[in-house]
């Protein structure tokens, strides 16, 4: 059995052989990280430090934060096995309903956000019992959707905008966490927020490791281990600190560590994440084993619904309007962060973390070359290529494998 | 009609573990039908294999000669050019293309990339009016029945210019009436110098149209029988293609058998697709507690369809009868269901049905029994490791860790993770469907030990396969399944490859005169 005797050839230089073996095992997810980091760096020379301005990462951040959002039900979507391309259109059709009930209707933003959010899982929820129990493709009910949609879109607004809308829903996408320091110096919350993630990050890490040792599965080498901790607190702190210099933190960027470290939780430790993974992976076998797959896939579609709903409520508060065109083309954006962050088009491979990075791969690619100047006409196409080539090197990689 | 067509000499094609062919030799001769029989896993589809160029040359050892000279095939275009076709059991028609469009895929009759439709039209009739099929050339595959879509394969070989046409199981899946016309089809091509190669089980066609019989076992060449030299009945053959050394292969098996646990009656289940066809017909059987219990049966005799049809009617429509644990009828309707009144299915299938391959050991082992390593709905994650290793450990798993993906482990191992997931699922009732398929003999002898160990905690096993000696190794008790019926019990004392066989060809013969009548 050649499997039995690589797990013990590691006499001589442990360190370096298990280092080159943990690289060639997570390079997919170690590769889009590093990959970022160059992009963002890349940028930050050739925009000549505009890049890490204060101002600038709350702005990129408020910029990419509804692509973030709906990647998360994205990625769970495609880890299933299935893809949906309706969610620019829902996103658009949300923020529409949002505003005709906020604006037009003088209803209160909690009782309008409740009703979009409950209005997305039903759309998600339709178009998922046409793909998990009519057995469809979802590639095709979606295709529907996104027209259905977009049309409804236009019929709602009547193809004019509808803004502005009342200030506590803007504040969803336009406000700031409170600071209890002095005003006009360093944002201390976010400082103290930073240093809380920063700490619950690394905590969980250890004890995952601890967790690992105890049952005798091969850890992380320890020199990669710290580099990597010391990173992540680094950039954590990094971006806090050039938050705390501005406003502070987004309201948006704390819904989005909240959703990251739910959505992280459910796919890692809940049974339902690891039946999306089985069910993708290998749908026949999940079935034989007991999974209710058609509910498991139908329950996808609707964590995507509304999702799609909250991204589409982030986008209209953020224009403080419903535009018509509002949402073209996002499920392109988010679609695209899913696959480059290592989600595999065939089902059953994917992180949160991954989609993540993903979207802000593409988020600093578009931020940088507008500050730049490149039109958008180039913009699209470098981002085309920038798709092809990472989904190739992930093909690339399997093979090897 | 005088020489050799074709002589494969000392074949022997080795997989990671398994030696599948062991200096194999075969002779046929022009213009003859050679049938090649022996039990499944003998090594008939892999000699076919060689043989056709599906394994590349220089991938086994030994020669092959075609009319005298030496071949070295890199792929299929290769046998074909010399007119080496290839009919698998599992047709290879493309269903929504018309019979022509079919019989010339691959080298479609064109000029300069533009297909003549009128030339392609003229020469599919004349080959369809050559294995006597009435149909349109311009009929969908999808269109015609099983045993049509046979023949159109045939035609598509003559399109091919066959000289040796190589047929495995081609009367698996048809009826009594399709497969007279096919084995006469076979005699036709004779006269006209066709050789064929014909892989069956079904003795009684091989002993009407065979002229001569080479019989295979264990990967090795048994014997090659003349038929007109000497009269060759099918008890000749079976004798054959078992009568070996039984012993030391299986783990001394003692039964200690307590009462009846499980119990199944009437049991009917209906093809998904063909739904007025049955598949299993009113199949009564029991399980007792600690017991190991036997379904033979060949190929398509609806053995596998029965177990998946009693676990969570995964298989099949219309499904009628009774489960019944300890006396009590039990729900069975759904997978979760089953698993939840205690009954298990590893499939015969292990990567298609069995496993998650991109996942790892561990995730695969607690796949369906989730909850049991969950505090409500998450995952408690040291306690999953420690099952994961439990396992690891009792089933003796090879693999680095828990986390090595099963996708890279050996077949023997990976179907220990199949055992592992189910056994955590703590049934009571195990069905194991062919649970050694594919596996070498060192690995087939660990899961044998583990079948006993887990009939001697007081589980129910019941142990598909269609090897007859590991029937008759492992089991207490057994049935035997032809054509969706059980046709006989006996119990280990009074089976034997022989009893079985017989009582398989005897309904088979009755099946056929009671339908001649």
């Amino acid at each position: 059995m050649s499997v039995y005797e690589d797990g013990a050839r590691t006499t001589g230089f442990p360190w370096i052989s298990a280092i080159s073996k943990f690289f060639k095992e997570h390079i997919r997810e170690q590769g889009m990280l590093i990959a970022l980091v160059v992009i963002t760096v890349f940028f930050q020379i050739m925009t000549n430090g505009t890049l890490l301005q204060p101002l600038n990462i709350t702005n990129l951040i408020l910029q990419n934060s509804y692509i973030v959002v709906m990647a998360l039900g994205m990625l769970l979507v495609i880890v299933a096995g299935h893809i949906d391309l309706s969610v620019g259109s829902v996103a658009g059709f949300i923020g529409a309903v949002a505003a005709v009930m906020m604006v037009q209707m003088e209803l209160s933003p909690i009782i309008a956000v409740t009703a979009c959010l409950i209005i997305g899982a039903v759309i998600g929820a339709v178009q998922g019992f046409w793909v998990a129990y009519m057995k469809m493709p979802a590639f095709i009910v979606t295709l529907a959707g996104m027209l259905v949609f977009r049309g409804l879109t236009l019929v709602l607004l009547q193809g004019q905008s509808i803004g502005p809308f009342p200030v506590e829903f803007q504040r969803l996408s336009s406000g700031f966490i409170p600071d209890f320091g002095v005003p006009g110096d360093l944002h201390i919350t976010t400082l103290i927020i930073g240093v809380l993630l920063a700490g619950a990050i690394v905590y969980l890490d250890v004890r995952d490791r601890n967790n690992q040792r105890k049952f005798n599965v091969a850890v992380t080498p320890l020199p990669i281990y710290i580099i990597r901790n010391v990173l992540v607190v680094g950039a954590i702190m990094g971006l806090c600190y050039l938050l705390a210099s501005y406003n502070g933190i987004p309201n948006v960027l704390i819904a989005l560590f909240v959703l990251i470290g739910l959505y992280t939780f459910i796919t890692k430790r809940s049974v339902i994440g690891r039946r999306i993974y089985a069910l993708g992976g290998n749908v026949r076998a999940a079935r034989l084993s007991g999974v209710n797959t058609e509910r498991l896939t139908f329950y996808t579609f609707i964590n995507m619904g509304v999702l799609a709903a909250l991204a589409g409520m982030i986008f209209a508060a953020r224009l403080n309007a419903a535009t018509p065109k509002a949402g073209t083309g996002f499920e392109l954006d988010v679609i695209a962060a899913a696959f480059i962050g290592g989600a595999s088009a065939s089902g059953g491979v994917g992180t949160v973390i991954g989609a993540v990075i993903g979207a802000f791969v593409m988020g600093v690619m578009n931020n940088g070359m507008s500050i730049i100047g490149i039109g958008i006409d180039w913009q699209q196409a470098i981002k085309g290529l920038v798709l092809l080539f990472a989904v190739f090197f992930d093909v690339l990689n399997k093979k090897k494998g | 009609m005088s020489g050799v067509i074709l002589e494969m000499r000392n074949i022997t094609k080795t997989f990671p573990g398994v030696k599948a062919l062991d200096n194999v030799n075969l002779l046929v001769q022009e213009g003859e039908i050679h049938a090649l029989v022996g039990e499944n896993g003998a090594g008939k589809s892999t000699l076919m294999k060689v043989l056709s160029g599906v394994y590349p040359s220089g991938s086994y050892a030994g020669e092959i000669f075609f009319r005298d000279h030496e071949c070295r095939f890199h792929d299929i275009t290769d046998s074909e050019k010399l007119g080496i076709v290839i009919i698998h059991q599992e047709l290879a028609l493309i269903p929504t293309l018309s019979i022509a469009e079919n019989l010339f895929l691959g080298h479609e009759r064109s000029a300069r990339a533009v297909i003549n439709w009128n030339e392609t039209m003229a020469m599919s009739q004349e080959l369809l009016k050559k294995v006597g099929l009435q149909e349109s050339p311009s009929t969908l595959v999808d269109d015609i029945g099983v045993g049509k879509q046979q023949l159109v394969e045939i035609a598509k070989a003559l399109a091919k210019k066959v000289k040796l046409l190589i047929l495995d199981e081609p009367t698996a899946s048809l009826n009594e009436s399709d497969s007279e016309a096919l084995l006469n089809l076979l005699l036709q091509f004779k006269a006209q110098g066709i050789s064929s190669i014909l892989i069956s089980h079904k003795l009684n066609e091989i002993a009407k149209v065979a002229d001569s019989i080479t019989v295979l076992r264990d990967g090795a060449t048994i014997e090659t029988l003349d038929c007109h030299k000497d009269h060759i009945t099918e008890e000749r053959i079976i004798l054959g293609m078992v009568g070996r050394d039984l012993t030391h292969r299986f783990p001394p098996r003692l039964a200690n058998i307590g009462e009846t646990i499980f119990e199944v009656r009437d049991w009917t289940v209906y093809h998904p697709i063909h739904s007025d066809r049955k598949v299993v017909d009113s199949v009564n059987f029991y399980v007792r507690k600690g017991e190991v219990v036997g379904i033979a049966g060949l190929m398509g005799s609806g053995r596998t369809e029965l177990a998946m049809s009693i676990f969570g009617r995964s298989y099949g429509t219309h499904i009628s009868g009774t489960v019944r644990k300890h006396g009590k009828v039990v729900d069975v309707s759904t997978i979760s269901k089953a698993i939840a009144n205690g009954i298990a299915y590893a499939t015969e299938d292990r990567k298609t049905y069995g496993l998650v391959l991109i996942e790892d050991v561990k995730n695969n082992t607690t796949l369906a029994n989730l909850r049991a390593v969950a505090n409500k709905a998450i995952i408690n994650q040291p306690k999953e490791l420690v099952v994961a290793n439990e396992y690891r450990e009792n089933l003796n798993i090879r693999c680095s860790s828990v986390l090595q993906k099963t996708l890279n482990l050996s077949g023997g191992n990976q179907q220990k993770v199949v055992l592992s997931k189910w056994l955590f699922a703590n049934p009571e009732i195990l069905l194991l469907d062919e649970p050694t398929r594919g596996i070498d003999v060192g690995a087939k002898y660990e899961i044998y030990t583990i079948i006993n160990r887990l009939a001697s905690e007081g589980r129910g096993i019941v142990v598909v396969s269609s090897e007859l000696p590991e029937i008759l190794g492992l089991c207490d008790r057994i049935y035997v399944m032809s054509e969706g019926k059980f046709i006989a019990e006996m119990s280990a004392a009074e089976a034997s490859q022989q009893a079985i066989m017989t009582s398989i060809m005897q309904q088979q013969q009755e099946q056929k005169e009671a339908k001649s009548v």
